[in-house]
């Protein structure tokens, strides 16, 4: 397809829309890149005043953690060939190996799998091979990248960042399933309901979505701190106190979620002609019949891309889980929190980020594996109406 | 589908709303008038000392709280009216103030502070939006068609990180000894702190939030991109138009729903702003309407949370929310209306 004449662009336009591309580009993913960086080197090197500094990392090389160029071409290629794989292999093995009714559970488990085998070969016979191969190479088996692992280390063992990671998927993975259980009905009762309460339940939906967290949880706190006693009359004495239970965090979050959810997942069902449903029914199915047989096989791209909206309001969240939950059942955001407290020496300092760093991993595979789901989700509430 | 049927499929999730998004309401409504404290009672205490011949015996009256039978506290709640509200706002100093026609004596009252950096983040941040969003969908409308998918997976990245952790991303890059700093102070020759005064925390708050929202807008805008008719276009060009002309007088109308709905979506979660404060540390220097009631609710150092002027601030922010809402409601309203007949 050939452009007409007259909507060619000139050179200088043409350059510019680039340039100005190039540097967008850089100016979204430099921040991100750089405290990925910084997490790698000691102290003196993450802070240091030359960018070169940083990146090649003198002080973590002295210290006896660096990589040669051997190391980095190897790591480089095991990397490539591990993600290759994912994309070309894994899901075939996936579906060859599980029966389709457990598919969901077919690609947790070989994701799992994955994770664990990927993270044996890098970080366990990588280095062992390597570190053979450089002892033997001589000048090309130096360090000449310094890289260390021991601020993760640190945050992930000795800090039991475990702990908040584990209190992070717990109430993630409860807010997603709770609240597509509930917002895929609703979605589709108001998709297929042209009445005037299904109507003003939306606009509803619409004003709850505009308020406050704070102004929520302002009314949670009271009540969440005193519910034994305020239960007590109905549960007798085993009336739970609400305050610090991680699943009383999920049905905050799922409300607070839930017009956010209706909405999306309504435009995704006002999109399955209603003809199909209408088809079952003239063969005799009810609407939870329709439902059930008819709709849910479809209904999947809709529900995967709001499932990923809701675990990005869960995995983000920060003003209802540092307010809810203690200590001991604290999430990731609200406990790199408690690294700003104590954040009194550089290492601490370098230890915060490489908890961010931790946070943002899960974050960076997800936009890498569902980009396209992400993007539809993003257009589907605004271009459809 | 019969109002039974409809029932029971949005039942759950109007259930979960009312419980927990429409019950809180009231509750923080009623509570932005009460206020609840330990009971108090004086009772006398006589301390002895050990002396010569005789002890030296004091008495004094002391307040301590009334413990119940459980050992704890006990509490009671009464009824102040307006008092709260009273203490949230401030009204005699800044009428003092306003006397002395002094801005900077309102500012210091941390309400009035919330409200304007809340406002002005608000709607300086709106055009930035657009616009950055805007040309991003442009340019990549422009590129190659190979280079596309790579550039929104980088483009999404600001969008989709913590919010926490992006300004905290962003913070560790102008912090004392951070790279730009460092590069902006061999520039300058000047000794830069960003975080020591509050007019640069807000510029770099106004930057990040640019930074994490435009993906969005640009994601929007490049899908409307797409269904630009072509017709149109090379008509304008048979009719001379120059591409700035094309721009304002085809482009921008056409995208002009999903501008208002940026708009819209942007405005409700500006003015929520709160995690920036947390990331860049600044409640020192410049702190949200969000975060005021978040900090009356966190325990202080005695442990007690002061909900009911968290529950009187957070009424006043929810003041902010009505006004933004009622120009849209109303256009829903008479499309719908307008559909109905």
């Amino acid at each position: 397809m050939s452009t007409p004449k007259a909507m060619q662009q000139s050179f200088a336009l043409r350059f510019s829309s680039g340039a100005f591309l190039a540097f967008w580009c850089l100016l979204a993913a430099f921040p991100i890149f750089w405290i990925a960086v910084m997490s790698f080197k000691s102290p003196v090197d993450a802070f240091a005043d030359s960018p070169w500094d940083v990146i090649t990392g003198p002080a973590t090389r002295a210290a006896g953690h660096g990589l040669s160029v051997i190391d980095i071409i190897a790591g480089l290629a095991v990397l490539y060939f591990a993600i290759r794989w994912a994309f070309t292999r894994l899901p075939g093995l996936v579906q060859q190996y599980c029966p389709p009714s457990l598919i969901v559970l077919g690609w947790v488990f070989g994701a799992v799998l994955y994770a664990v085998a990927f993270v044996l070969i890098f970080f366990g016979l990588l280095p062992l091979v390597l570190g053979a191969l450089n002892s033997l190479l001589g000048p090309l088996g130096t360090p000449v990248l310094g890289l260390t692992t021991e601020h993760y280390v640190s945050v992930w063992a000795e800090n039991e960042f475990y702990r908040n990671f584990l209190n992070s998927m717990l109430v993630t993975a409860g807010v997603v399933t709770i609240s597509l259980t509930v917002g895929t009905l609703a979605g589709y009762g108001l998709a297929r309901s042209g009445s005037d309460l299904a109507f003003w339940l939306l606009i509803l939906a619409l004003v709850f979505r505009a308020l406050p967290h704070s102004v929520l949880v302002a009314g949670y706190l009271p009540v969440f701190i005193n519910s034994s006693e305020i239960l007590r009359p109905i549960l007798g004495d085993g009336a739970p106190t609400l305050y610090g239970q991680p699943w009383a965090v999920i049905a905050a979050l799922v409300a607070i979620n839930q017009p956010f959810t209706i909405w999306m997942l309504r435009s995704f069902f006002q999109n399955i002609p209603a003809e199909l449903d209408e088809a079952a029914r003239v063969d005799g199915c009810s609407h939870f019949q329709a439902f059930r047989r008819v709709i849910m096989p479809v209904m999947w791209p809709g529900v995967i891309t709001t499932g990923l909206f809701s675990f990005l309001l869960g995995y983000n969240d920060f003003l209802v889980t540092s307010l809810l939950l203690d200590a001991q059942n604290q999430t990731m955001v609200p406990a790199i929190a408690g690294y700003f407290n104590r954040e009194t020496t550089t290492t601490d300092q370098v230890e915060a980020v490489a908890a961010a760093v931790s946070i943002t991993a899960p974050l960076f595979l997800l936009v890498m594996v569902f980009q396209r789901q992400i993007v539809s989700g993003l257009t589907a509430g605004a271009v459809k109406g | 589908m019969k109002f039974k049927t409809f029932a029971a499929f949005v039942g759950p999730s109007v259930f979960m709303m009312i419980l927990f998004i429409a019950a809180p309401l009231i509750s923080v409504f009623i509570q932005s008038f009460q206020v609840t404290q330990p009971i108090l009672q004086q009772v006398e205490v006589e301390t002895c000392t050990p002396g010569f011949l005789t002890q030296t015996c004091t008495t004094e009256i002391k307040t301590v709280p009334i413990l119940g039978e459980d050992g704890k506290t006990m509490t009671q709640t009464s009824w102040v009216g307006l008092q709260s509200y009273k203490n949230v706002l401030q009204m005699d100093k800044v009428w003092a103030a306003i006397g002395n026609g002094s801005w900077n004596e309102i500012m210091q009252i941390d309400f009035w502070k919330a409200l304007r950096f809340t406002l002005s983040f608000t709607l300086l941040t709106l055009p930035l939006v657009v616009g950055v969003g805007l040309a991003i969908a442009l340019a990549v409308n422009n590129a190659a068609r190979a280079i596309r998918g790579p550039i929104i997976f980088i483009s999404l990245l600001p969008f989709i990180i913590t919010p926490v952790i992006g300004s905290l991303s962003i913070y560790w890059l102008f912090v004392g000894d951070g790279i730009l700093t460092a590069m902006m102070e061999r520039w300058t020759g000047t000794n830069i702190s960003m975080f020591a005064q509050a007019w640069t925390i807000e510029l770099l708050m106004y930057f990040y939030r640019v930074w994490h929202v435009a993906p969005f807008a640009f994601v929007i805008f490049y899908a409307g991109l797409q269904t630009v008719n072509m017709d149109t276009l090379e008509s304008a060009v048979i009719d001379g138009a120059s591409r700035w002309e094309r721009l304002r007088h085809v482009i921008v109308p056409h995208l002009m729903p999903l501008i208002i709905f940026i708009a819209l979506i942007h405005l409700m979660d500006c003015y929520r702003v709160f995690e920036e404060i947390v990331g860049f540390r600044s409640q020192a220097h410049v702190i949200s309407l969000q975060w005021l009631t978040y900090d009356f609710m966190t325990p202080d150092d005695a442990g007690n949370r002061a909900i009911s002027r968290a529950s009187a601030s957070a009424m006043l922010t929810m003041i902010g929310i009505v006004f933004l809402l009622i120009l849209p409601l109303r256009r829903t309203w008479r499309d719908h209306k307008g559909s109905a007949h």
